[in-house]
């Protein structure tokens, strides 16, 4: 269909040329590192360095996949969540799983022996708790309409979830453990490789599919609950499963990563400006940029210093710079 | 079996919001037959809005049933019911900022399959609506840019679109200026023309006579009085319903109410 004509100023050439940065991101992305010498690595050195090559395609190269799958699950299902709760400064952490899993992550770091896998696993099961708690907490809730009392749900269960973290900070060991749960924190891939990818790779890859095939009935979704269900929907059902594929895929996703922070938020709002807000497009571009925004942050992450920056900081910092960047321009809308 | 008709029938309709609360409507009936403009007329708070959202689906009544063309509507599928019935709240929240066109081909939803994207004829059928409603202008600009009455006019659009055979309008027209309420109700009649019912609510009485075949008064969840505009907009009636001394006088054959000023006390 002819979206170019739907939308003055936001044509679909647009997305094609987010495609190709795309292409040159991941390019680009493989060739910087800090071996056989720091930022570049030339593609002679690939061609006669075996132990460069064998870094490319055993360390660079899953690392690469997992930080653009990252990138691009946060921002998806950011901008489904904007739009589901017609809020633009919520994202797919915010009922309780962003916290739920920093909660799990510092009790498996202090009280299940902090072995990678338990600290996964322990950091899946708390963020999907906290998701379920919201959810049943907001069933009990008796006013204000469906996605105000899950926000409400959210923001008290993100809250309790933090304290939850702080007790267990102010308890751990200030030499050992501290350190740990401040690093995960803090967010990063450093240890990804190729079995991580492939273990996230299914829940993700559902989660986007489920987003991206639904996008133009998320539109629909974020009209008020009577609008949607006269227009055929039954707006609660439709929302929880396009709210749960988003959340399943950030979970799997911060369970490895760590707090990846203002991804979700910031990238749905660049999008929106660059293709217009219909999620038809919205989607597919928040995929592209969410992607290149975390690329380039994990690159420099990497590469900018001898040693590693927590990707977290990086994503943060540019985050909030481009975030009041676009609060001081005119086009972002609350409402 | 789809239906084709519009002809609505409420028979002893009671709901309330909470199991203790207070009833909202109580033994409500009426029947409205196919091709009819009707208008629900009260005052604020009077069960106008809440009787919409029965008829939609989106409420359950505790008493009493509801039939389009002889079916109940809680046997309807949503799928069904989403091409019989259409419905435009008193305010739409403007999302995002989807363009004025992206928004009317919501109206299509019905048509589309679970994953489906609207197809060309969707779009055409889009253009039409807004070509109707006298927004085309607006196409590509921003819902959030657009005033409360070219939002409105938007809205009008997009059930539109969705072509039902029952149009249930909340306030259309309250933010309306007087060339728009006129396009509005000539829009309205041309509906009814086509043999779609269209059910609006207003608190105004001189909107339900311009632009309504038949009333149906309410007063704190009851009826007070329906019937053919000329039959049941009097004084009396107007009386019984808002607590005013009304005169009613005439307007090519439409009443025209007009209140008596009292000194206030």
């Amino acid at each position: 269909m002819d979206l170019e004509r739907e939308k003055p100023g936001h044509p679909e050439w647009r997305l094609w040329v987010i495609v190709g940065a795309v292409v040159l991101c991941l390019a680009v992305s493989a060739l910087i590192g800090r071996y056989p010498k720091p930022f570049l690595t030339s593609l002679s050195d690939l061609s006669d360095n075996e132990l460069a090559r064998s870094l490319l395609i055993h360390l660079r190269l899953p690392r690469i996949l997992m930080a653009f799958l990252l990138g691009a699950v946060l921002s998806a299902s950011g901008a489904a969540f904007q739009m589901i709760f017609r809020n633009p400064l919520v994202d797919s952490g915010f009922l309780g799983v962003s916290q739920g899993a920093a909660f799990g992550a510092s009790l498996g770091i202090v009280y299940f022996g902090g072995t990678s896998l338990g600290v996964q696993a322990s950091a899946a099961a708390f963020g999907f708790l906290g998701l379920a708690a919201s959810y049943l907490i907001a069933r009990r809730i008796r006013w204000g309409d469906w996605v105000f009392r899950l926000l409400l749900a959210g923001i008290s269960i993100a809250a309790l979830y933090s304290a939850g973290t702080g007790v267990i900070k102010y308890l751990a060991d200030p030499h050992k453990e501290l350190p740990d749960i401040t690093f995960w924190l803090l967010g990063g891939l450093w240890s990804v490789t190729w079995p991580d990818f492939w273990q996230v790779l299914p829940v993700a890859a559902l989660g986007l599919s489920v987003i991206l095939l639904m996008r133009w009935r998320v539109n629909l979704l974020s009209m008020r609950d009577e609008t949607a269900f006269s227009l055929g929907l039954r707006p609660g059902r439709e929302r929880l499963f396009v709210l749960s594929a988003a959340v399943a895929a950030t979970a799997v996703l911060v369970c490895k990563a760590g707090q990846v922070t203002w991804v979700g938020l910031i990238v749905p709002h660049i999008a929106r400006r660059l293709v217009g807000a219909d999620a038809r497009r919205l989607v597919p571009a928040s995929i592209f940029i969410g992607g290149i925004f975390v690329l380039v942050c994990d690159d420099l992450a990497r590469a900018a210093l001898s040693g590693e920056i927590p990707l977290g900081i990086l994503t943060s910092l540019f985050g909030t710079a481009v975030f009041i960047a676009l609060l001081s321009t005119r086009r972002l809308k609350l409402r | 079996m789809r239906i084709r008709g519009s002809r609505i029938s409420v028979k002893e309709l009671s709901f309330a919001y909470s199991e203790t609360g207070p009833e909202v409507l109580r033994d409500v009936s009426f029947d409205i037959t196919a091709g009819n403009i009707c208008a629900l007329l009260g005052p604020n708070g009077s069960g106008k809005t809440t009787l919409l959202n029965l008829v939609l689906g989106w409420l359950r009544p505790i008493g009493g049933r509801i039939e389009l063309e002889g079916r109940d509507v809680a046997e309807l599928s949503r799928r069904e019911m989403s091409r019989v019935v259409g419905f435009v709240p008193q305010e739409e929240p403007a999302g995002f900022e989807l363009s004025v066109l992206e928004y009317v081909l919501l109206g299509r939803a019905p048509y589309l399959s679970f994953l489906e994207t609207p197809r060309p004829e969707d779009r055409r059928a889009a253009e039409a609506a807004l070509e109707a409603a006298g927004i085309r202008k607006f196409r590509g600009r921003a819902l959030t840019t657009l005033s409360a009455g070219e939002k409105q006019l938007a809205a009008i659009a997009r059930v539109l679109a969705q072509d039902p055979m029952i149009f249930l309008l909340d306030e259309p027209m309250s933010h309306l200026d007087l060339a728009n309420t006129q396009r509005v109700c000539w829009l309205i009649e041309s509906l009814r023309d086509k043999g779609k019912t269209v059910v609006f609510t207003t608190h105004d009485p001189n909107v339900a006579s311009a632009s309504a075949d038949s009333i149906i008064m309410l007063l704190k969840g009851k009826v007070v009085a329906s019937g053919p505009v000329r039959e049941t907009l009097n004084a009396e009636n107007i009386r019984l319903t808002y607590g005013v001394e009304v005169e009613i006088l005439d307007g090519n054959g439409r009443p025209v109410v007009v209140t008596r000023m009292r000194k206030r006390n």
